[in-house]
């Protein structure tokens, strides 16, 4: 009278053969297939290949070629991340450098091996949800299959017999199921019930956010732009190539894509810890800005601080390093002044010691009247203390000294070689001599001035400005891998959280017209939920359908329904095992 | 000038209260100390006990091995006849092995040890978390500027877990022995090797990303530690399992000590369903860092060394998570790689901070 299960297909999940179809589609997961070798044809190996590289097999392995192929990326310099690691890196290693460029090593994240190990992922990754989502869609559709004819085989099972009609018992419990939220029907003599899918749709929604975010990732690689610009306070900045001091895009950018605006540094501000072990720890570094978009923008003001870039557009404006620029004049022989600018010094260490050059190209004529370049290397430090010469004691500006060493002669500016602006090539200037005939050099605090030998001029040290280094970047796709990243955690906690299963209630007369109700329950994998629910459920039904008392024959012929004498799980359902085992509950 | 005499009565409290943390951080290592020697008595005790539940579950010839049985009582009621129970059978393939009993072994003196060194752990756990709050008052911030308070603070988020389990009832009082040994680990490398003077934070840590990021970093890594203490005894248990299942007697020490931990198959599940549980979080606490990262320094993803191996790490646990679900890797292979993945994030946190150079140079070493 129960409702055979002989047709159906294999189990994929369960690993019972008795539980027939009862089992089967509890997951997507495509089945594992043994590799056999495919049938001869073109059509058959191509087959063979696919249903390889989308099995959860060789997903398995490419995952975790992904992450080893990672590795070496965190490990060696990348010309990606700091060119002059790479170079040092070159130079040490004249052996192993040109193997590591062979094999890319320099770049791995975008090296061919690398590409291919993720992009065999991506189409292994869409060849799975595609067919999973059909099958899925395909559940939803049908209704869950229908009981087992052994509930006494599933790995959570419970029966009783009452008094009250078996109709009646399957009416209450399709209700109970229905009311619980489960997917119910009536399927012969039993009821079939499945909850959990949004565990399913957890798990497909996760494995498309990776698309998305993969997709979102690589356009964003491929459009990307980013480019430096050092701006001394008062000065501006608009956003076109020429301007950078340094920009790197990606492979599909044009320039077209630039965001128009511009902007002006009003002021920098940095303040410091001032006592304590953490004297001189930065604590504010913020940038004023007036800034416009596009040709006609009104002017607008804002602050820039480290955290919190500036956007225009799709343009974000990041303050990223700041250093002193000495507001600097230079008058020749005749009191003219042939220079004035704020010259922008690198900082050397954490309490801003400063070095670079001013570079006077034209306009001065030296004592004779005859035209020459000047070159005076810079030592700046912001906070002078006696008996450290060297080294600045402290980042704010609280006792300025500017060291100055003039050259004069020919910079080699104009030898088409690119030259820093914070170095002096010295191979063709001469250095200016002192009364005693050793090389001129002078401290200098703010209004200072400092003389040329022999009437060749003048360097005043007027004052000190500050300098903002800003990096302006320009990613597309960034609020799609947002969103790809959060549906992913939604959908991966579904898929984690959230358990798929199936319960069984079947109620039958037997033979001495007493009902037997069975219940039974099925999760994907074992859990302590199974059985607590089935519990649950089992005790809100016997209350609506209690017990009969048992009869005094052996249990084995009270049911039809009831499993063959002799399986050995026959006398656990009759005489359960009374030692309690904390086992399953216990756990998280 | 009064502006600065606040400051300087500021730091003076600061420099006070780190003091007042460090203190703390000392005596919890000493009440730490005094617990690990009560586990040790737990463990000790508990080898009086003669009970072999493993052995005897599996060696009692496979005819008499019967599905495991457990009961669900269904509360109360005063029905006269009896509500029907669950019967649970384990799925066909895994032994059925019932769990140990734990370090006491069911030996009443260890099993009094055990309560009293949990008595300790719970007392040291308060002190250490003290030392963790003076430290953050002390530096008006969050206590993991640096690897010296975020060693302090990840052994405070284990032990919490740890108690936290407990608390909910779990039956994980085995884990405490091997969990209070890395704890008084963890903090003597930070007491000795790592310890960093108070001192603030560089403009680029000041973020609320930077809490969500780093707390969650925390918890996670310390979620994934028991689960990884989980795994290695998995490993151990399963083998000392096969080795009876095939008619072999494992060793007296690894009898006794085997013999008390939860079957293979309980330490299986126990530690698939904290990796499970925590990899969603690790998973926003690298998109937490994705949105610090992109706010700091004008990218979400830049391959830094630290980023990369958080990815590595994350992969890991995937492959872990995928190792589950596909045949043939079930059971131990899995368990290696959950044990691999594990490793990499210890790496990321001790390796790329002392041994490569990137932009997430906080390390104070
Ligand atoms: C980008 C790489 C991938 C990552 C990071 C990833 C990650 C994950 C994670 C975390 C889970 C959750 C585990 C669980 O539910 O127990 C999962 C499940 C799953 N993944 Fe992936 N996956 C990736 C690629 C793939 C590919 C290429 C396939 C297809 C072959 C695939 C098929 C599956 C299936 C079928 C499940 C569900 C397993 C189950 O029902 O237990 N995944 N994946």
């Amino acid at each position: 009278m129960s409702k055979t299960t002989a047709t159906g297909t294999p189990p994929e999940r369960a690993d019972d053969p008795d539980l027939g179809a009862a089992g089967s589609q509890l997951s997507t997961a495509p089945r594992e297939e043994l590799a056999n070798l495919p049938a001869l044809g073109v059509i058959g190996w191509a087959r063979w290949f696919w249903r390889q590289l989308t099995s959860m097999r060789v997903a398995l392995l490419l995952l975790l070629l992904l992450s080893l192929g990672a590795i070496p990326g965190s490990l060696i310099p990348q010309s990606g991340i700091d060119e002059t690691k790479v170079a040092d890196f070159r130079k040490a290693h004249s052996f192993l450098a040109p193997v590591y460029d062979k094999l890319g090593l320099f770049h791995v994240y975008s090296s061919v091996w690398f590409s291919a190990i993720y992009i065999l992922l991506f189409v292994s990754l869409i060849g799975c949800i595609i067919p999973r989502t059909w099958q899925f869609i395909g559940q939803l559709r049908g209704r869950p299959p229908g009981a087992p004819k052994r509930l006494t085989r599933l790995p959570a099972y419970t029966t009783w017999r009452t008094e009250t009609e078996p109709e009646q018992v399957r009416e209450a419990a399709l209700a109970l199921l229905k009311k619980r939220r489960f997917r119910a029907h009536l399927a012969g003599d039993a009821v079939a019930a499945e909850k959990g899918y949004l565990r399913e749709i957890g798990n497909l929604a996760f494995h498309i956010a990776l698309i998305v975010l993969l997709t979102a990732f690589a356009w964003g690689q491929l459009f990307k732009s980013e480019g430096n610009k050092l701006v001394v306070e008062g000065d501006g900045f608009s956003n076109t190539l020429s301007q950078y001091d340094d920009f790197k895009s990606g492979n599909l950018f044009s320039s077209d894509d630039l965001v128009p605006f511009s902007f002006n540094l009003d002021k920098f501000t940095g303040t410091y810890e001032t006592s304590g072990p953490n004297r001189g720890t930065p604590r504010t570094y913020q940038a004023a800005l007036t800034y416009s978009q596009g040709a006609y923008g009104k002017d607008k003001k804002d602050l820039v601080k480290v955290n919190e870039p500036l956007e225009i557009g799709n343009a974000k404006v990041y303050l990223t390093a700041h250093g002193y620029a000495p507001l600097i004049t230079v008058r020749d022989g005749r009191g003219r002044v042939v220079y004035r600018d704020a010259v922008p010094l690198l900082p050397l260490d954490s309490n801003v010691t400063s070095t670079g050059v001013v570079k006077v190209l034209d306009g001065y004529k030296n004592a004779k009247g005859v035209s020459e370049q000047l070159g005076i290397s810079a030592f700046f430090l912001p906070t002078y203390t006696k008996g450290s010469e060297t080294a600045s004691t402290f980042p704010a500006l609280q006792n300025p000294v500017l060291n100055l060493t003039p050259y004069h002669g020919d910079l080699g500016v104009d030898s088409g070689i690119p030259q820093s602006v914070y170095q002096l090539d010295k191979s063709h200037v001469k250095e200016f001599k002192d009364s005693k005939g050793a090389q001129l050099r002078d401290n200098l605090k703010p209004g200072q001035t400092m003389q040329l030998p022999n009437g060749a001029g003048t360097v005043t040290y007027e004052s000190t400005k500050e300098w903002a280094n800003f990096q302006v970047v320009q990613q597309p796709g960034t609020d799609w891998a947002l969103g790809g990243a959060l549906v992913a955690i939604f959908g991966l906690a579904g898929s984690l959280f959230i358990q798929r299963r199936r319960v069984w209630v079947r109620a039958v007369k037997g033979a001495d017209g007493v009902t037997v109700v069975e219940m039974a329950g099925l999760g994907r994998s074992e859990s302590a939920k199974v059985p607590e629910e089935l519990g649950d459920l089992a005790g809100i039904l016997y209350d609506g359908a209690p017990g009969a008392p048992e009869p005094d024959d052996d249990t084995d012929d009270h049911s039809d329904a009831e499993p063959d004498a002799g399986s050995s799980d026959q006398d656990d359902t009759t005489t359960p095992d009374t030692e309690v085992v904390p086992a399953e509950g216990a756990e998280k | 000038m009064t502006l600065a005499a606040g400051t300087e009565l500021a730091t003076a409290t600061n420099e006070h209260l780190a003091n007042i943390s460090n203190t703390l951080i000392y005596s919890a290592m000493a009440v730490y100390t005094l617990a690990f020697f009560t586990y040790i008595a737990e463990w000790i005790f508990g080898s009086r006990s003669k009970i072999a539940r493993t052995a005897n579950a599996l060696t009692a010839g496979k005819a008499a091995a019967k599905a495991p049985v457990v009961t669900v009582n269904k509360a109360g009621g005063t029905a006269v006849l009896e509500r029907p129970k669950v019967v649970v059978r384990a799925s066909a393939g895994a032994r059925d092995v019932p769990d140990g009993p734990g370090a006491h072994g069911g030996d009443e003196q260890g099993d009094l040890y055990g309560r009293i060194a949990i008595s300790l752990t719970v007392l040291a756990f308060l002190i250490h978390l003290g030392g963790v709050v003076a430290r953050a008052a002390s530096v008006e911030r969050a206590p993991w500027g640096n690897m010296y308070e975020f060693n302090i603070t990840f052994s405070t988020v284990a032990v919490g877990v740890y108690l936290t389990l407990l608390a909910l009832k779990k039956n994980i009082r085995w884990l405490g022995l091997f969990l209070i040994t890395t704890v008084l680990l963890d903090l003597g490398i930070a007491v000795t090797v790592l310890y960093t003077a108070s001192d603030q934070l560089v403009p680029a840590l000041h973020s609320y990303w930077l809490y969500i990021h780093v707390s969650t970093a925390i918890l996670c890594g310390a979620v994934f530690y028991v689960g990884a203490v989980g795994t290695l005894l998995y490993l151990f248990k399963d083998s000392y399992e096969t080795k009876l299942e095939n008619g072999g007697t494992p060793g007296r020490f690894a009898t006794s000590f085997l013999e008390r931990l939860p079957a293979s198959s309980s330490l299986d599940k126990f530690s698939y369903r904290i990796n499970a549980a925590v990899f969603p979080l690790w998973t926003f606490t690298i998109i937490a860092g994705a949105i610090w990262a992109e706010s700091a320094w004008g990218r979400y993803w830049g391959w830094d060394p630290k980023e990369t191996w958080a990815f590595i790490t994350w992969v890991a646990y995937a492959c872990y998570l995928h190792a589950r679900a596909t045949a043939g890797w079930k059971g131990r292979k899995a368990a290696y790689l959950a044990l691999i993945a594990f490793g990499c994030w210890l790496f990321n946190y001790y390796g790329v901070n002392i041994f490569v150079s990137g932009k997430h140079s906080y390390a104070g070493v």
